[in-house]
């Protein structure tokens, strides 16, 4: 029952994802993809031979002589097909194509410091709170509260200055060195490596702000519970207290929140890449603004959110796994 | 007298929300006392030379389009504070309305509230955003702005409302003035406002921050106001002229000292009206 809740509601997000895209251009007192049409036939120039494609293109994917239901209708049958259309300022390249290239650079750069923040911020929130840690670890809690009270890309133009311009430890932009060519090769992955080690680092420390936080929260509430009582007078040993009864039962929360922030993490990585010109979605995104590619654009936010939609079901899922008390089967 | 006397004796114990309103005052005074001095045109450009580091005339520098910084920063506080306060304010507003009705009324309102709330929320609304604000292709004011954030400004307010109230819809003193005849909304206006304007400003304080977090992130993506010097655009031309490459520190840390100043402020003094609005809070460390 719950399950089909849950997939009724991630088909609505989809579903209202869908129909933002499609309306909003016609709300619009403007037709900014007309505009874009107009204003690249009067630059004239190399794009001249592609125009009266792109118009057939659009005015196809569109439909634009039919009443608007049926463009309406068959708008939908595109999207649930992923068919997000074509560029318009990379004319033959589709959006998906261009969405393909950049999706693992972010993906790869998300998916690693959203794992590495999490551990760390949430051992280290645990830390904090327990009474038997060292007191310097107090000290923390001011500068965390900082970072994560702060927009992630603000740090990382901090991080850029300081490391990249300054001390010129790391490449001030860019996913790999500009001139090379992206290949299987180890000196070519040491060069990604060396660029992203930047916006990850500026990830993961933004990331560890929070989650420490909220785990030291969980962890003071916890320290007045009974059980935890129980296992001191039983005289168990410290590591046992900390982890099986302490931080066992802190996490949960810690786990829901990271499902609920999953769409604020991906806003706040879309500009951490912008500022580091690191080659995934976030840039993609910003690029297009520039060059006003409106199907880009679209192609990119419908996808996040189903994307966002899908791991937060899954992550959803596994709450019972996480917690016995939790069960989605009676109700 | 003896007012202000308990309300700083309270301060000196809440030092969160001390230090938060020595941040804001400090910015407010930055941004409101500094516009007596500072003419407010600075901050557009060819009103200066280019490219300075600070000196005597221009204390903050200037940047690439010859924009005098320190007026920059003025007005970008000026501007970037009234988008949130505008924005939050509607966002809290609206969302309040939504909360109360959905938690009052209850039955097909309510669960129509807490679907659209629950739908929208797991959604990045930056990107809602991006989509509604390319629209307008840059050519958004001031007040656009602060109207587009508003749009998905509501939501965290109206579920947090709607659980307040359903709380004390459950409460003695509602079930009295149900009985003595009251009518709905003189319920809600005399009964539950009152008791929730504490909890109100502590949102407030909540949405202005998320609306400000809104604005900045569309501006520094290109999709602001293009022509004010609001904090996010300032951020948007050191990243579209390079200023890093060029090692232009006065031009970068302009826009950062003063929206880490803000967060930072804005933090404390809701970490603190929390405090304040929730006694239960209090104790704890």
């Amino acid at each position: 029952m719950y399950f089909l809740r849950r997939l009724l509601m991630l088909f609505l997000v989809i579903w209202a994802a869908a129909t933002l895209t499609f309306f909003l251009p016609r709300i619009s007192p403007r037709n900014p993809i007309r505009e874009k049409l107009i204003q690249m036939s009067t630059q004239g120039g190399y794009i001249e031979a592609g125009i009266e494609e792109m118009i057939a293109a659009y005015e196809e994917k569109f439909g634009l002589d039919k009443p608007l239901h049926e463009q309406y209708w068959s708008y939908l049958k595109d999207m649930a097909r992923l068919d997000l259309g074509v560029s318009l300022a990379n004319f033959p390249k589709t959006v998906m194509s261009q969405i393909a290239d950049a999706l693992p650079w972010s993906i790869g750069l998300l998916l690693t410091t959203t794992l590495i923040s999490f551990v760390i911020g949430t051992i280290l929130g645990a830390l904090i709170a327990w009474p038997r840690s060292p007191r310097w670890l107090e000290y923390l809690v001011a500068p965390l509260m900082t970072v994560s009270a702060v927009p992630h890309y603000i740090f990382s133009l901090v991080l850029i200055y300081l490391l990249a311009f300054r001390a010129k430890l790391f490449p001030l932009s860019g996913g790999y060195t500009i001139g090379t060519v992206p290949s299987h090769e180890l000196s070519f992955y040491l060069d990604v490596i060396k660029h992203s080690l930047l916006p990850a680092l500026s990830l993961v420390i933004v990331g560890i702000g929070g989650r420490a936080l909220s785990m030291r929260g969980m962890m003071v509430t916890i320290q007045g519970e009974d059980y935890m009582t129980l296992a001191e007078a039983k005289g168990l040993k410290g590591g046992r207290i900390f982890y099986r009864y302490g931080m066992r039962n802190a996490m949960l929360p810690q786990v829901t929140s990271l499902a609920l922030s999953l769409g604020f993490l991906v806003s706040g990585s879309t500009l951490v890449e912008m500022v580091f010109g690191y080659p995934g979605i976030g840039t993609l995104l910003a690029t297009s603004i520039r060059q006003f590619d409106y199907f880009v654009i679209y192609g990119i936010v419908f996808l996040v959110i189903l994307g966002i939609g899908v791991a937060t079901l899954l992550l959803d899922l596994t709450y019972p796994l996480m917690d016995p008390r939790i069960t989605y089967e009676g109700k | 007298m003896a007012q202000a006397a308990s309300a700083i004796r309270y301060l000196r114990r809440n030092g969160r929300l001390l230090v938060g309103i020595i941040l804001l005052l400090i910015l407010f005074l930055f941004a409101f006392v500094g516009r007596l001095f500072v003419d407010g045109n600075d901050a557009y450009p060819l009103s200066a030379p280019a490219n300075l580091a600070p000196t005597l005339e221009y204390p903050f520098g200037t940047d690439s389009q010859g924009r005098d910084l320190l007026a920059v920063g003025v007005m970008g506080t000026y501007l970037t504070t009234k988008i949130g306060v505008v924005a939050g304010s509607l966002g809290l507003g609206f969302g309040t309305i939504l909360g109360f009705l959905a938690a009052y009324y209850g039955g097909v309102l309510d669960t129509v509230v807490r679907w659209v709330v629950d739908v929208l929320l797991t959604i990045p609304s930056l990107l809602v955003l991006v989509v509604i604000a390319s629209t307008f292709q840059g050519g958004i004011d001031v007040n656009g702005m602060a109207l587009v954030v508003a749009l998905l400004a509501w939501m965290w307010p109206a579920r947090v409302i709607r659980s307040q109230v359903l709380t004390m819809k459950q409460r003695a003193f509602v079930r009295v003035a149900q009985l003595s005849g009251s009518s709905n909304l003189e319920i809600i206006f005399k009964e539950l406002m009152p008791n929730l304007l504490p909890f109100l400003g502590a949102s407030l304080v909540g949405s202005v921050t998320g609306a400000i977090f809104a604005s900045l992130g569309l501006e520094a993506l290109g999709l602001g106001p293009m022509r004010e010097p609001t904090l996010g655009m300032t951020i948007y031309w050191v990243m579209y002229y390079g200023a890093f490459v060029r090692g232009m520190w006065w031009w970068i840390m302009n826009p950062i000292v003063i929206i880490v100043i803000l967060f930072v402020g804005l933090f404390l003094v809701s970490a603190g009206l929390d405090e304040l609005a929730n006694p239960r809070l209090r104790r704890r460390v």
